[in-house]
């Protein structure tokens, strides 16, 4: 962090005023500090920003890129930075916040969301590498105020505790049941274990996918 | 995540290229192992070249074989009726790899990139020299259960993550590469490496290669095979042992077999002194036993995981015995 090893970050105010880099407020400390980390770790277009003396821009620095996509059947334009993943673009950029973040590690499912139809793990998929793709996520299921039937039969069999997992569910279940997967009980399961419930609400779950595939066929 | 610049490709050519112009820029497939490892800080990268938008994802039938194309996904390769009908083995090990979530997104040449699971290796405050040549390797006296029992080496122990390899190797596939010299064409048992004294390169890669494609000869096991694997919960986690067999049957004569194991090497381990063992026996108990026995010869624990020299041998049997039944 600091160009003057063995120096107390918690006190730059003390510093002479002056001496170099690192003088100034602990506003600027912290400003300038982070910005030198920053740069440290930064391709070329930050190590510019800082160059133009863009402290407070340095975030939107990086290049951003344009990505086109459609979001339960809506279009977006958006610019993201490479880095931002679909389940962040999603919650923070276009406030579908159904979907979850768990693990964010691809360990949980919490964020599962359809891509061109197919399930996947949106923490794990960048944006950019969605454009021009159909996503479909836990907002978009119902029609108006008509549950679908994944989402009823969840709450007729009681198939969620706290619930933080329950949208992962229950998108995955969605797909399950295109996919076929729903042959036995143990099918179920197994194709169903990229979603972990630390409540225990699995039994349920699998009673309410019987229930949809029931019906439809 | 660390930030970074982001190109998309639209030819190999140019993918290629853009990799090759910056020291650490990284080819982008499906994501699912390198963007974790951007988020643990285990890969820093400057730029990733995004080769999703690239013409490799076909599934085709050759004049020898299965081509298949780098970017198809696990899923789309498990499910195809050809790969189904003549290469089943290969199915069953993909699907015993990960979740249907990440195999949609997973692509074959993004699981043979795939870099290990060791927690030393994706732990940014221990030593690992394949993370950070010459830091020494935090498993060789650590929690090390996870870890190979066959040809590692004092600078790794950590082995290969990936189930599709292992049926991959079994099968004796060949991969397609493309790099800067132009292209060449790998063995699928020459891809993946011991760790020896380079433990950083998982593979024979050169810098600047682009798997563009995995062939499978035709098919001559399509009948007798069993993916076995064994770990920690029913599903949804990495291998401790998982075995992959392979039979050709005339009446009750084994007249081929195709034999590896995953997750106790730092590459897909096939078992050949044990397939020449079982050609022209019986299937039985003994003759599986026997062929165990010969595929654990050399094999070294270190110490937390000496149950894989019991594991591994008792899984090969239920695998032989699965997949002769």
């Amino acid at each position: 962090m600091s160009t003057k090893p063995g120096k107390d970050p918690e006190k730059p105010e003390k510093e002479p005023a002056g001496e170099g880099l690192l003088s100034g407020t602990r506003r600027d400390f912290l400003k300038q500090s982070s910005l030198l980390s920053a740069i440290a770790f930064a391709p070329a277009t930050v190590v510019k920003a800082a160059e133009n003396q863009w402290p407070e821009k340095v975030a939107d620095a990086f290049e951003k890129v344009d990505v086109h996509l459609e979001v339960n059947g809506t279009k977006y334009n958006v610019q993201v930075e490479p880095r931002t993943t679909l389940l962040d673009l999603l919650r923070e950029q276009l406030n579908f916040t159904g979907t979850k973040k768990g693990c964010d590690r691809g360990q949980c499912g919490a964020c599962t969301v359809h891509v061109n139809g197919v399930r996947i793990n949106s923490c794990l998929s960048l944006a950019v590498t969605n454009e021009g793709k159909k996503i479909t996520t836990i907002e978009g299921l119902a029609n108006g105020d008509q549950l679908h039937p994944m989402q009823e039969a969840f709450i007729k069999h009681d198939g969620f505790q706290c619930g933080y997992c329950t949208s992962g569910q229950i998108m995955s279940a969605v797909a399950l049941v295109k996919e076929g997967r729903t042959q036995s009980r143990e099918q179920i399961s197994e194709f169903m274990s990229g979603n972990i419930c630390r409540c225990g609400a699995y039994s349920r779950i699998v009673k309410a996918i019987q229930e949809v595939k029931t019906n439809q066929s | 995540m660390n930030p970074f610049q982001y190109t998309r490709s639209l030819a190999a050519a140019g993918a290629i290229q853009s990799v090759l112009k910056e020291p650490h820029a990284h080819f982008l497939a499906g994501g699912t192992n390198l963007i974790d490892l951007i988020k643990m800080g285990v890969v820093t990268p400057e730029r990733l070249v995004d080769i999703n938008p690239l013409p490799l994802k076909g599934i085709e039938k050759t004049a020898t074989g299965l081509r298949l194309g780098a970017l198809a996904t696990n899923s789309e390769v498990a499910d195809h009726p050809l790969v189904l009908q003549g290469y089943p083995l290969l199915s069953l090990a993909i699907n015993a790899g990960a979740s249907p979530q990440l195999r949609n997104m997973a692509t074959v040449g993004g699981n043979m990139m795939q870099r290990t699971r060791c927690n030393y290796f994706f732990d940014t405050a221990m030593p690992c020299n394949k993370r950070s040549p010459g830091s020494g390797c935090g498993a060789l006296e650590g929690i090390n259960r996870m870890h190979a029992i066959f040809g590692a080496s004092p600078a790794c122990i950590a082995v290969n993550p990936s189930d599709m390899n292992v049926a991959m190797v079994a099968l004796d596939a060949v991969v397609h590469v493309k790099g800067p010299k132009g292209e060449r064409k790998i063995p699928f048992a020459d891809f993946h490496r011991l760790p020896g004294d380079h433990p950083e390169k998982d593979n024979t890669l050169e810098r600047g290669e682009l798997i563009m494609a995995v062939d499978l000869p035709a098919p001559a096991f399509s009948q007798h095979v069993a993916y076995l694997k064994i770990r920690d919960r029913t599903s949804y986690a990495f291998a401790l042992v998982s075995v992959a067999a392979a039979l050709k049957m005339d009446g009750n004569m084994i007249t081929d077999a195709r034999l590896a194991m995953g997750g106790v090497a730092h590459k897909p381990w096939r078992l050949h002194a044990a397939e020449t063992f079982l050609k022209g026996k019986t299937p039985g108990d003994d003759t599986f036993k026997q062929a165990a026995q010969i595929a654990m010869q050399g094999a070294k624990a270190y110490r937390y995981n000496q149950f894989k020299l019991t594991m591994a041998p008792n899984a090969i049997l239920q695998a032989l015995k699965t997949a002769s039944a």
